[in-house]
């Protein structure tokens, strides 16, 4: 987990060139940058507008971290009940299933109409579900992944079956759950920024990119994607960290893969 | 009058009962196990050697028959933590240290912490792993693991230690090192040990009784007493060793092994 120059710093060289690659071509080929903004217009464009942007990532940012954490907790608690309880797995993984093959960001529209337009609360319940489903489908099987002969020997202990989940099964589902809460953290931050295209406050980052861009200003809107952007990568790596910091000892924490 | 540490009286174990795959596992066993004594169970594959012993740690449920440890019922000597376990899997948790994971039964018993640490800390010294204590089980190697799950299994003095093929998985070498340790560890701490193996050596080495089973139906075919004195390394060169690897295997052949 150390943090050497040398592996921060490639990353780096290699987006910098990406931009100024970027920033030298639309020179070349579209002097006007009418389709797409050169690099230097979208962080002047970010300059420009700091405080709107600023109050549109935290509005936008709690939209996204709320319905995170909501729908991470409902998928845990689902994930330990489907797994504890048989009737409960045979009841409701076909429904979830079902519920799973909603494309939910359709939903938006008419969350929006059953709990107002302009309230942020359609665009929390559609992070929810967006996030709840990787979630709950990982974690359920990391669950069921626990090792036979770890449970038979926590049997001779004649210990509880909820003690045998948290000494044996919450152990084994973390790899998973934390690969899934990587994958949830970026569905969130999209979930919300489209959802917010229908609806909800208008100061949020969604609309500020479809005013933008209705408008024709793209690095306004490009910037706003800047943001969200930023905010999905702090979000990814609070989950990194928070991995990290759960299972210290696994081969890919040790190893320090992301 | 001292009380057998093992009685099984008519022990069948039928798997999948009155369905198509029925399988008869075990039928009719009878065996009595003394305090002190290390006996082997040895046979050919469905001999139902692991059944038996999962019977005995009321892992499973007998059929017919009944099986009383330390004078109680099985599934009450299991639930009093009369016994520990160890599996041919040492089967440690990776998300705990090496100390850790012999603290594990302690902490369902709910020892003190500082109890805790005291016993796992005498259990590491036993299996002479001492300075490993703070070590995560992915940085210890197969013997060395194997030598973890015995402390563990010891950590809270059971009278009975069932082990379930707990040295199939290492070396040869590996593997010597431990049965030796094995035995002084039984030696010095007046547990009673039933072991599974498929190693005809293996038991003559380690016990006082080898209980020979034969397959389909699961039976007790013969019971050999191994009388060799206390174990060195000249043991195995012995000819009372030799003799006796003998007997076993002549008993194995008659159950066409």
């Amino acid at each position: 987990m150390r943090f050497r120059f040398a592996e921060a710093s490639a990353p780096l060289v290699a987006g910098v060139g990406i931009l100024l690659l970027w920033e030298g071509s639309l020179w070349i080929l579209s002097p006007d940058g009418f389709v797409l903004p050169p690099p230097s217009d979208i962080l002047g464009s970010v300059g420009e507008n700091a405080s709107e942007l600023w109050t549109a990532a935290r509005i936008t940012g709690w939209v996204v971290v709320s319905g995170l954490v909501v729908g991470v907790a409902f998928a845990v608690a689902a994930s330990l009940l489907v797994n504890r309880f048989r009737l409960a797995r045979e009841a409701v993984t076909p429904l979830m299933v079902a519920v799973n093959a909603i494309p939910i960001i359709a939903l938006a529209p008419i969350f929006n109409n059953w709990f107002g337009l302009t309230s942020p609360r359609s665009n929390q319940i559609i992070v929810v579900l967006l996030v709840f489903f990787p979630v709950f489908i990982n974690t359920v099987k990391g669950l069921s992944l626990a090792d036979s002969s770890q449970i038979e020997l926590m049997e001779t202990y004649a210990a509880s079956q909820w003690r045998i989940t948290r000494e044996v099964r919450i152990p084994t589902a973390m790899p998973l759950f934390f690969t899934s809460l990587k994958v949830a953290s970026s569905l969130a931050v999209i979930g919300a920024i489209v959802a917010e295209y229908f609806g909800g406050r208008q100061d949020a980052l969604g609309p500020m990119i479809t005013q933008a861009a209705g408008l024709t200003r793209y690095a306004d809107a490009w910037a706003a994607v800047l943001v969200g952007t930023i905010v999905g990568t702090i979000l990814y790596f609070l989950a990194v960290a928070a991995e990290r910091a759960a299972m210290p000892w696994h081969d890919s924490v040790r190893r320090g893969s992301i | 009058m001292t009380t057998e540490a093992i009685r099984a009286t008519d022990v069948s174990k039928v798997f999948n009962l009155g369905k198509t795959n029925q399988v008869a596992a075990l039928l009719n066993i009878d065996l009595v196990i003394e305090p002190g004594e290390f006996v082997t169970l040895i046979g050919p594959s469905g001999c139902g050697k692991s059944t038996l012993l999962r019977l005995i740690a009321s892992l499973i449920p007998t059929t017919s028959g009944s099986i009383s440890v330390n004078g109680k019922t099985a599934e009450q000597a299991r639930l009093d933590q009369d016994y520990g376990m160890a599996f041919q899997k040492a089967g440690l948790f990776d998300w705990r240290t090496v100390a850790k994971n012999i603290e594990l039964p302690l902490e369902l018993m709910g020892w003190k912490s500082s109890e805790r640490k005291a016993r796992s800390k005498e259990m590491l010294d036993l299996v002479q792993l001492g300075d490993f204590g703070n070590h995560h089980p992915a940085e210890l190697s197969g013997g060395m693991q194997q030598r973890v799950a015995i402390a563990r299994a010891l950590s809270f003095k059971p009278s009975l230690l069932l082990m379930d093929e707990p040295f199939g998985a290492l070396d040869e070498m590996t593997r010597e090192h431990v049965q030796d340790e094995l035995l002084r560890i039984w030696q010095d701490t007046d547990t009673t040990v039933v072991f599974v193996t498929h190693s005809v050596p293996e038991a003559v080495y380690l016990s006082t009784r080898v209980v020979v089973m034969s397959p389909r139906p699961g039976q007790i075919s013969t019971m050999i007493d191994v009388d060799l004195g206390g174990r060195n390394q000249f043991t195995r060169d012995d000819p009372g060793f030799h003799q006796a690897v003998t007997e076993v295997r002549k008993a194995l052949r008659v159950v066409g092994a």
